[in-house]
């Protein structure tokens, strides 16, 4: 193969990082799909056992209304924001975690 | 009897985004300009940009006649246009950043070693494109139909589609940056503004709501009579509001204000099932359009490009934060539209194409003319411009992906790849204008379809190819090029297959031109009143054809084990550490020095 860079088995290139890595963002990506889903699918599970509870007047809306055509985007946006921040601090971890892997491969 | 208003305001918002195309098409001369808008683009306004570009005729005009046709059921669109989103962020946006790729089939390419794949991805650019132009067509045709009363439906696409093909060939996508951020301005204040001045007339969201009686509850006090068949001038009720009476053929309040009505159940209801029975197939239904909507946002080609516009990954996520704020706030609007225009335009129920439904947002303000004069003139030519800035935008966004894939990926790297930078930009001209040229004759089909169900349809296409693609590459490394390739068109070409079927059977029932054009698949309905259950998985294919697309992955890559990239942990790597490491440069120079 062509020039390897010198330090390719080093942490940041081994099997070890690449691994917890992938592991730890994909965990934090489902968990939070995984919340969302549950409300998405949920909803028209509930219309589907319970449509008099979900078709009860709030405001003038019905319940599922409500909850569909307002409800849903605020907490879309909360899913994301915690999404975002959990990802940036994982990321400041995992540059952190490389360099302590690197230098105890190197000791 | 041209509204000079509303010639007015939507002549402003065409010559405006003209102008500021033209204008950046001088600061847009190298072809990496023409591209991805020179990689340069902040996050305000690439957020403003992004939420431009998606927030297209289906967002403006179609969700608001799609609720106002078919209720409850229609809300499904919105939320999983925005939720989509958020399916690409957790996903899709970051890995993809990291690795770099100028466009999707670039992504494939690199991914996977493998130029065929490159052009299996680049088909399906086209595919998905040009099921997303039509809509944005029919938006166009409709808009202009309204304006100028009379004028024939092809007319307006023809000359919109001309307008913004000469813009794309002229500008790139640097122009379209800025037309799109300001676009996404213009709509917002478009959707937004007249609903208040609506809202203060006619009564609240709520209020109007209300009028609509859900099953269980008692009919209308007697002040409210509806009158079916035959049009009745209700009383005022003291404090309360004067809604129109319904027309025959329009869906009756209990259907319309629950789940499980008219959109979903229509494939049950023609069958001749009872409601009960019903009930079931439109959860399925309902099933199937989420998973396409969801899944298949992530899989727009022409939004994923935006992603590489940012300057880093941390950028990219911002943006795609601000874009769900954006593009959220945004649809709470247009399903107060449909609302209002039940209560006080049902006429609009009695006619069809880009006379029906379809045209709410446009028509509704016009009714407070009698009373608040021009207010009312102004405020519907507000909605026309944001029409016109929803389409024109959206449809510049797809011509230019869908023209960089074939001037960039067809010509520059397979056919021609020692062209020169002049040579692709003469390219990419010409390949925008063929492109245009198809969209708009495809255009002229599309009059009888629903804006709303056709955008619906590029979502399932894309959900069951591009999303299974992308979500697969970035989080299994055990994924080969044949595994992905027969996973994506197997996939999408089903997808593709049942949607333009179902479209051609509703088709060959329109009473206009369009019905003759395809009596061939007329026959079709009485299959589809046969089996209900089939109809449905063929209208909303993708909660078949997305675990197909990814099973046949997974199978396949398994079976062709041999074939993974051998540099498949540094490719990883590359989509997944923090860009700070420093592994994509690595990446880059490794495979440089490969190559000689």
């Amino acid at each position: 193969m062509a020039n390897q860079s010198p330090d390719h088995d080093d942490f940041i290139h081994s099997e070890e990082f690449l691994h917890g890595l992938m592991r730890r963002q994909l965990r934090l990506s489902v968990a939070c799909a995984a919340a969302f889903l549950v409300v998405l699918f949920g909803l028209p599970i509930m219309n589907y056992l319970a449509p008099e509870f979900m078709g009860q007047r709030v405001g003038g809306f019905t319940l599922t209304w409500l909850i569909l055509g307002v409800l849903f985007f605020p907490f879309v946006w909360i899913i994301a924001r915690i999404f975002i921040t959990r990802s940036m601090q994982l990321e400041d971890a995992e540059v952190v975690n490389a360099a302590t892997g690197n230098e105890q491969r190197k000791s | 009897m041209i509204d000079p208003w509303i010639l007015a305001f939507s002549a402003i918002t065409v010559i405006a985004t003209i102008w500021m195309g033209f204008r950046s098409a001088k600061s847009s001369k190298s072809a990496s300009d023409f591209f991805v808008a020179g990689r340069s683009v902040s996050v305000g306004w690439n957020a403003s940009a992004i939420s431009g570009e998606y927030l297209s005729a289906a967002s403006f005009m179609g969700i608001a006649g799609m609720v106002m046709l078919s209720g409850y059921d229609a809300l499904w669109y919105p939320v999983c246009y925005a939720c989509g989103y958020l399916f690409l962020l957790l996903f899709i946006a970051g890995p993809l950043r990291r690795f770099g790729a100028y466009t999707i089939p670039d992504f494939a390419e690199g991914r996977y070693d493998s130029p065929i794949f490159r052009k299996i991805a680049v088909c399906f650019v086209l595919f998905i494109g040009f099921f997303y132009t039509m809509p944005q067509m029919k938006g166009a045709g409709t808009t202009l139909a309204y304006i100028f009363p009379g004028l024939p439906y092809w007319v307006g696409v023809a000359v919109v589609g001309a307008v913004i093909t000469l813009n794309v060939a002229l500008g790139g996508m640097k122009g379209i940056t800025l037309v799109q951020a300001v676009q996404y301005w213009i709509k917002m204040f478009a959707i937004s503004v007249p609903i208040f001045v609506l809202l203060a007339v006619y009564g609240g969201y709520g209020k109007n709501l209300s009028l609509n009686q859900a099953p269980g509850e008692l009919a209308a006090p007697p002040a409210l009579v509806e009158t079916v068949g035959t049009v009745a001038a209700p009383a005022t009720p003291p404090g309360g509001i004067a809604r129109v009476a319904l027309p025959e053929n329009a869906p009756p309040d209990t259907n319309w204000i629950s789940p499980f009505g008219p959109l979903t159940s229509k494939a049950a209801t023609a069958a001749g099932l009872s409601p009960e029975e019903s009930k079931p197939l439109s959860l399925l239904y309902t099933f199937s359009l989420i998973v396409a909507l969801v899944c298949g946002t992530a899989g727009l080609p022409h939004i994923l490009v935006r992603f590489y516009t940012n300057p880093d990954g941390v950028a990219a996520k911002r943006t795609t934060m601000w874009v769900m704020i954006l593009i959220g706030v945004f649809y709470v609007f247009p399903p107060i539209f449909g609302v209002l225009g039940r209560n006080f335009l049902p006429e609009l129920y009695t006619a069809t194409g880009s006379k029906g439904p379809d045209k709410v947002v446009l028509e509704l303000p016009v009714l407070i003319r009698e009373k608040y004069g021009i207010l009312g003139s102004v405020l519907s030519g507000i909605t026309c411009a944001g029409a016109f800035a929803a389409f024109m935008s959206t449809f510049s966004g797809l011509l230019v992906s869908m023209t960089g894939a074939l001037a960039h990926d067809v010509y520059g790297r397979m056919l021609r790849p020692q062209a020169t930078a002049a040579d692709r930009m003469r390219m990419f001209k010409w390949c925008a204008v063929l492109i245009g040229g198809i969209s708009v004759f495809l255009g002229t089909l599309v009059e009888p379809l629903e804006i709303n169900f056709m955008v619906g349809q590029a979502f399932a296409i894309a959900a069951a190819s591009y999303f299974p693609l992308l979500f697969m590459s970035v989080w299994w490394r055990g994924m080969t090029m044949r595994g992905a390739a027969i996973g994506m068109l197997t996939g999408g070409l089903c997808a593709l297959f049942s949607a333009a079927l179902v479209n051609a059977s509703t088709l060959a029932l329109d009473k206009g031109p369009m019905g003759k054009l395809f009596t061939g698949f007329a026959g079709l309905n009485d299959f589809w009143k046969a089996h209900p259950l089939i109809r449905i998985l063929a209208e909303q294919p993708a909660i078949w054809s997305v675990p197909l697309a990814i099973g046949l992955m997974i199978v396949i890559s398994k079976m062709t084990k041999a074939t993974v990239p051998s540099d498949i942990r540094m490719k990883m790597l590359v989509l997944h550490a923090p860009e700070k490491l420093g592994l994509k440069q690595e990446y880059i120079d490794e495979q440089h020095g490969a190559a000689h």
